[in-house]
């Protein structure tokens, strides 16, 4: 520390942190017990049990939209209100407002939980949602603005921390994207269509697609990295300088990079070029953020054996460099055309989601609980490196069969005899996929049976703080 | 585009790069005024910065980037209007129809212009044009012996027709068996070849407006004892004396009428299915059954390849 303030106490408002933490934790397990069963649905299609509403259509965007809204979007508000408090040396800007993001935001998922196993979609991937429930997205996230921005407005602290500039960033970014993809001309209450057709809603589409990736699943975070692991790595920030390129490099390359999504398309081709150029640049500020994470360690290296915390904000570092090198190169228009429409795609999110998202929020999650439920640390340290061990082998699993069965369909697809007819039919390729279906379930059985484990972890924490405040003792936290 | 809008994409993508080559010069130099290594003058509920300077290598991975991307971008399409020095295309990305792809393929075969996809095909066309054309100059039922043909034959099939008629060629509801010698449309060669190259629609009119539901009940039951089943005898009588508007395609006997695609209904081969309850459907709500038309996706040899294994899956010797 180079300076020591004498301060007073401050109120934080943690009642809305501890909330979204906790929703974080029951919307992980729901969000990726979804994704399991439909990962099971694929290798047994009868476990459909011949219902509408529990067909993988249906499930998939309750999958997708419950790990990235409900699971991330949770942890991105309990994280960004406890950071926002704390680099900033003051409460939220509004404790109205704030139960408002919290409570407004809860009912967009429990919206979506009832309406994507309806059937009722937009049809935009990750945009699903109807119309009426986009609109209560936009007035909640308009008041999450305001509750960070507010707050960051009567900082007491001179600069803006460099974890707040990602939230910030965010926080702005996924406000234009939301509003300008869900454009769209309501016919009933349950049923739109977008305003924009063909080769530019697609465009319009997947600026909204890619940077939901980059802005919410990166940028945001990055945010929670730049807090979490100096604080439990105890190290200074490896690199000022490198925060304030990567960040502007990041944040201004990202919004260009949706084209590659639609390589070899009706996308006119300068487009393409554009999108494929600025992706590839964006490996190089994207790799600034893993460097300066994995960096703030120096020093401290010894720790990874011994803290199982540590090690999942720290691995989840790895994937992120991983996924952020194989995104660029999947981006190029010549291995797009192998990759493009194979689970290599799926396999790439999920080494992003599984392993980067996920464990750096598992990470901060096990920070977090033990400081906002009044406890030194977590129920069972023990259990934290099972549930890294579990996890760990779980994203493994999971990406390897994905980069299997993703090559392998990708060759398959392409594959021509020496009269020009293309050697297997889909179904061939299809058919080839199952051991690897398999071991991508096998892989998310891990995962699940981690977050449970998690589950029982904070909850015996969040108990033994009860218990405590209620025998009046109060233990100081960092 | 228009040129504002081309000068619009230019300006704006050159001006990110060129930005963001500032960003890093000027974090390169150590601009604040704390030496390099040491922690920089503020801190945030415990956690602070060191002043390190960017890694070497990272900056050198940034530059290497840099300049790949402005020789992308100057060898392909990317700034707005400008086509790149390359001049490569990955398709006619303009046309409108059929007519129009085939003149820009000309065009730009003509100029010496790279457009990958008509390259690709040009030379798909080259390399194994010769084996269809080849195979295009036997008679079909000649075709349908030799062995080579119908294994390329079943290839094209499983691609371009599985979908429909399955992987064993055995249908399903709304789509014919192509194994069982019953044809709705003639199982001649030339019938073959005709239903592939132009495609077929076989509209069943409706007739829940016309008939009451007794009377598709009796209608249904009479068509069902066509085949030689056993039905209530009063509902078959009831029955036949309506057929008569059904006479005027499927026959005054049922036995159908190939001319229009009308099925023989003695047979006991139902395209949309036999059951009673499958027939008042059909009897009341009319089937439209589409085949499309493969001649401009296919062109005529592979056509007349696909025909020969289609004839051979009933004319097994």
């Amino acid at each position: 520390m180079s300076q020591t303030i004498p301060q007073q106490p401050i109120e934080y408002n943690m009642k809305v942190v501890r909330q979204f933490t906790v929703m974080t934790i029951i919307w992980g397990i729901v969000g990726m017990s979804v994704g399991v069963l439909i990962a099971a649905q694929l290798v047994w299609p009868e476990l459909n049990f011949n219902t509408p509403w529990l067909t993988y259509s249906r499930l998939r965007p309750l999958h997708t939209n419950a790990v990235i809204f409900a699971f991330g979007t949770s942890a991105l508000f309990a994280t960004s209100y406890y950071v926002v408090q704390k680099t900033c040396r003051v409460s939220l800007f509004s404790d109205k407002l704030a139960a408002f993001t919290f409570w407004g935001w809860q009912a967009v998922i429990v919206a979506a939980v009832i309406t994507l196993p309806m059937g009722l979609t937009s049809t935009k991937e990750y945009a699903e949602l109807e119309w009426p429930i986009d609109i209560l997205i936009t007035v909640v996230w308009v008041a999450y603005l305001i509750v960070f921005f507010g707050t960051l407005a009567i900082r007491k602290t001179s600069h803006i921390y460099v974890a707040n500039w990602f939230y910030g960033g965010f926080i702005i970014v996924i406000a234009m994207l939301h509003i300008v993809n869900s454009f769209a001309i309501p016919v009933s209450f349950t049923k739109s269509y977008s305003i924009y057709s063909g080769a530019v809603d697609a465009m319009v589409q997947w600026w909204y697609g890619h940077n939901a990736v980059g802005f919410l699943l990166t940028a945001g975070f990055l945010g929670m990295m730049y807090y979490f692991v100096p604080k439990q790595a105890e190290r200074p920030v490896y690199s000022y300088r490198l925060s304030v390129v990567h960040f502007w490099a990041l944040i201004s390359l990202y919004i260009w990079a949706g084209p590659h999504h639609l390589h070899y398309t009706a996308l006119p081709d300068w487009t393409q070029s554009v999108g494929m150029v600025m992706s590839v640049i964006l490996f190089v500020p994207s790799w600034g953020g893993m460097i300066n994470g994995i960096m703030t360690l120096s020093g401290a290296w010894h720790k990874l054996r011994t803290d199982p915390i540590l090690r999942f904000l720290i691995v989840s570092l790895s994937f992120y460099g991983m996924s952020t090198f194989e995104g660029p190169m999947m981006a190029i228009k010549s291995v797009n055309a192998l990759s493009h429409y194979t689970d290599w795609t799926v396999g790439h999110v999920h080494s992003g989601a599984l392993g980067w998202v996920a464990m750096i929020t598992i990470g901060s999650m096990y920070y977090l609980v033990p400081r906002l439920f009044n406890q030194k640390e977590i129920h069972s340290i023990k259990l934290v490196n099972v549930h890294f061990w579990l996890h760990t082998i779980g994203v493994v699993f999971y990406i390897v069969s994905m980069w299997i069965s993703g090559v392998m369909q990708g060759l398959m697809w392409r594959a021509t005899n020496s009269d020009g007819t293309l050697t297997y039919s889909f179904v061939e390729s299809v058919q080839a996929s199952y051991p690897f279906w398999t071991g991508r379930f096998i892989g998310g059985v891990f995962i699940v049976i981690g977050m449970l484990l998690m589950a029982y972890n904070c909850y015996q924490t969040i108990r033994a703080g009860r218990r405590e405040t209620a025998a009046g003792n109060v233990v100081q936290t960092a | 585009m228009s040129s504002f809008w081309s000068a619009w994409i230019i300006v704006l993508t050159l001006a990110t790069l060129v930005v963001l080559i500032w960003l890093l010069r000027w974090n390169m130099k150590n601009y604040t005024h704390i030496e390099e290594g040491q922690e920089m003058d503020h801190e945030f509920d415990g956690i602070v910065e060191l002043n390190n300077p960017l890694p070497k290598w990272w900056t050198y991975l940034f530059w290497a980037c840099f300049v790949w991307g402005f020789i992308y971008l100057a060898l392909y399409p990317g700034l707005g209007n400008f086509n790149g020095l390359l001049d490569w295309k990955s398709s006619n990305q303009d046309v409108q129809s059929l007519a129009e792809s085939r003149q820009a393929m000309e065009e730009a075969h003509e100029k010496g212009m790279i457009v990958e996809y008509d390259r690709a095909v040009r030379a798909a066309e080259e390399k194994y044009g010769p084996i269809f054309a080849a195979f295009a100059e036997q008679p079909i039922e000649e075709l349908a012996k030799n062995e080579d043909a119908l294994d390329v034959g079943q290839r094209l099939f499983l691609q371009n027709c599985a979908q429909c008629h399955g992987s064993n060629a055995m249908g399903g509801q709304g789509f014919p068996n192509l194994t069982d010698d019953d044809w709705l449309y003639g199982g001649e060669p030339s019938n073959i070849k005709t239903t592939l190259r132009e495609g077929r629609q076989g509209n069943m009119p409706a007739f829940g407006e016309q008939f009451s539901d007794k009377e598709i009940n009796e209608l249904a039951n009479y068509v069902a004892s066509l085949s030689g089943r056993e039905r209530d005898a009063d509902l078959v009588e009831a029955g036949k004396a309506n057929f008569a508007v059904c006479s005027a395609c499927h026959g005054a006997d049922g036995k159908g009428n190939q001319q229009l695609g009308a099925p023989n209904l003695t047979d006991d081969v139902w395209l949309y299915g036999g059951s009673i309850n499958k027939i008042e459907e059909t009897l009341t709500h009319g089937r439209n059954g589409v085949m499309p038309k493969w001649k401009n996706i296919l062109g005529e040899d592979k056509i007349h390849v696909i025909s020969a294994y289609v004839y051979s899956l009933s004319n097994d010797e």
